[in-house]
């Protein structure tokens, strides 16, 4: 059990290392590099000099991915191009401004999804499941971008109930923060409590057709208690993996509605340090993107692992 | 030659046979009509647009529905319904020749892990892990952004993050089946590993791919209306879907109609291809819901 979580544990560590490389190597062999895209057409002569001078582009590729690789340890993602602050600077409000708006979505998103998977599942192909599941087909598969301005179109415009577009400064506190992010939290909880209310759905019925629930049926168990003792738990700990995968895929979303709302978090940086062609930038923000997918998905693996007794006696799972 | 025209047959009608047993259900006649009404209309609009997509004219400009403009005019004075019923050209093209290099790509590659196993599987599929870790949002814009936004970036683009995930599907199906006793005795009367894998494995595993390229088809069109949207797609004067809601947005508190024709293209397009894949899945039995979409 112990090896398990060490060896869990280091696998995304081995994750990130490659991703890193990734990002490097992808940055290095497509034309062009940070001085030539940033500078544009005045990269030439003593100005495009100056710029590999300052960003330390003129030493070997792989001594400046170890120096890069030494600094994020730390800590440190070095300074950004345009303008000209520390990259751990620019992140620092913008990952808590994304982690408000994420763990906000995720607080309302996850018991409405649990709840509507279990009452899908229950009431399966009757008229609460044919409703229900047909919303979520819809919320699930229109595009983050569509529902969000459909959103804005129908609450904001034509109701006239919220603000349409967050119009804060990035440095703002959590408290002046909260009352502009409720139709950003609603657009991203909805598709997030879709797909993870289809996934519980399908569990439970997986449960439900079990033999050990077809058995207790045959005893004569209360069905509320044989749901709540019998279904629930067994159906419940196999969607946590996929309800951490489902989150993480739904970063990219993140960001395109945060573009849409104009949310100052890190979505909305992913698409300024590109316009702005930023690449030490761009390269920061892969490292952390995937480092918050690797780690949801590391704390789901530890989750089942620790709370499903037949995993903890088995040496791998997969 | 009289088998090979046999079996040409017998594809024909498993194909028919699938067909119907997707159009069987509602939601899978649903999903047919509209994905075939979508293709048809692709093909066909630009034979009888009553406009043309890219004329401005400064004195039309944000007309509401009229009998002449049936969605009305956007913020330059083009027609909307024109842009609308042309919108969908470029993305079903681009996402349909990336799913295909996707599967293709992804099928390939995971059979092969599949099948050898060992050091060589373990690393191909941590750098598939690695590259599943980045999202796949930061990755398009980066490409995107350093090689241009033409259709013949976009779709190799497309089809190689989007053919990652097949990876992981075609290994677990490759190695499901590999262990069976048709595969050991194709070994043992001493087939070439080609041959194993073409008659052996090819027609186990090919369901499963399938439903994924499929699945990966309507992902794709969100990705790429989402890229078209944030300015890294499509250039304009180009019609699209994605480019015309980031377009009609900004005036839509005057003129909605810019906005929502577009967004009833886009959603019913996707809806369709989704519902498609799911019956898809559910007439070769393929039970994708406990799946966490990667």
């Amino acid at each position: 059990m112990f090896f398990l979580v060490i060896k869990r544990i280091l696998l995304g560590f081995i994750t990130l290392f490659i991703v890193s490389l990734i990002t490097f190597v992808g940055v290095e062999i497509l034309p062009g590099d940070a001085c030539t895209t940033y500078l544009e057409r005045e990269a030439y002569g003593a100005a495009l000099e100056a710029c590999y001078e300052r960003l330390g582009l003129n030493v070997p590729a792989y001594e400046r991915y170890i120096s890069w690789a030494f600094g994020v340890l730390q800590g440190d993602f070095g300074y950004s191009l345009s303008g000209d602050m520390k990259i751990n600077d620019v992140l620092g409000p913008r990952v808590k401004n994304s982690m408000v708006l994420a763990s906000a979505s995720i607080l309302i998103g996850i018991p409405i999804a649990l709840l509507l998977g279990i009452i899908t599942a229950l009431w399966r192909d009757k008229m609460p499941d044919i409703i229900i599941s047909t919303i979520a087909i819809f919320s699930m598969t229109i595009p983050e971008f569509v529902s969000a301005t459909l959103l804005i179109l129908i609450v904001a415009i034509w109701l006239e109930w919220l603000p349409g577009i967050v119009i804060v400064p990035t440095g703002v506190s959590v408290y002046e923060l909260l009352p502009n992010i409720i139709l950003p939290v609603i657009a991203i909880s909805m598709i997030m409590t879709a797909h993870m209310a289809r996934m519980v759905r399908s569990s439970v019925i997986q449960v439900m057709a079990s033999d050990y629930v077809q058995m207790a049926i045959l005893k004569g168990v209360p069905y509320w208690k044989m749901v709540f003792k019998h279904v629930l738990p067994n159906a419940l700990l196999p969607a946590i993996n996929v309800v951490a995968l489902t989150i993480a895929w739904l970063l990219g979303g993140v960001v395109v509605t945060e573009v849409v709302f104009n949310y100052p978090g890190l979505g909305r940086l992913v698409i300024e340090s590109i316009s702005n062609r930023d690449l030490p930038v761009v390269q920061a923000l892969a490292i952390i993107l995937a480092s918050i997918y690797v780690s949801i998905n590391l704390i789901a693996d530890l989750m089942t692992l620790m709370l499903n007794p037949r995993l903890k006696s088995l040496q791998i799972k997969k | 030659m009289n088998n090979k025209k046999e079996k040409q047959k017998n594809i024909f009608q498993k194909i028919l046979e699938i067909l119907k047993t997707m159009a069987s259900k509602p939601s899978g006649l649903i999903g047919l009509t509209i994905l075939v009404f979508h293709v048809v209309l692709a093909i066909t609009s630009p034979l009888y647009v009553p406009h043309d997509y890219k004329a401005i004219d400064p004195t039309l400009m944000l007309s509401p529905p009229s009998s002449e403009f049936w969605f009305g005019t956007d913020s330059l004075g083009r027609d909307v319904f024109t842009r609308t019923i042309l919108g969908g050209r470029t993305a079903l093209t681009v996402t349909f020749f990336g799913s295909l290099i996707a599967l293709l790509w992804g099928g390939a590659l995971g059979i092969f892990c599949g099948l050898v196993g060992g050091k060589t599987d373990d690393i191909v599929m941590r750098i598939i892990d690695a590259f599943l870790s980045i999202p796949w949002i930061l990755a398009m814009l980066l490409i995107v952004s350093l090689l241009g936004t033409t259709t013949l970036v976009l779709i190799p683009a497309l089809g190689f993050f989007y053919g990652k995930g097949i990876v992981r599907v075609a290994r677990a199906a490759t190695h499901d089946v590999i262990a069976k006793d048709f595969i050991v005795s194709a070994r043992a009367r001493g087939h070439s590993n080609f041959s194993i894998i073409w008659n052996e494995i090819l027609p186990n595993v090919r369901d499963a791919i399938m439903v994924e390229g499929a699945m990966r088809w309507s992902w794709m069109l969100l990705g790429f209306s989402s890229l078209s949207f944030l300015g890294f797609g499509v250039s304009p004067p180009t019609p699209d879907w994605g480019l015309m809601i980031s377009n009609a947005r900004g005036l839509m508190s005057f003129a909605y109609w810019a906005v929502l024709a577009p967004i009833f293209g886009l959603s019913t397009l996707i809806i369709g291809i989704n519902l498609t894949a799911d019956a898809f899945a559910k007439a070769l039995g393929i039970d994708r819901s406990t799946k966490a979409p990667v």
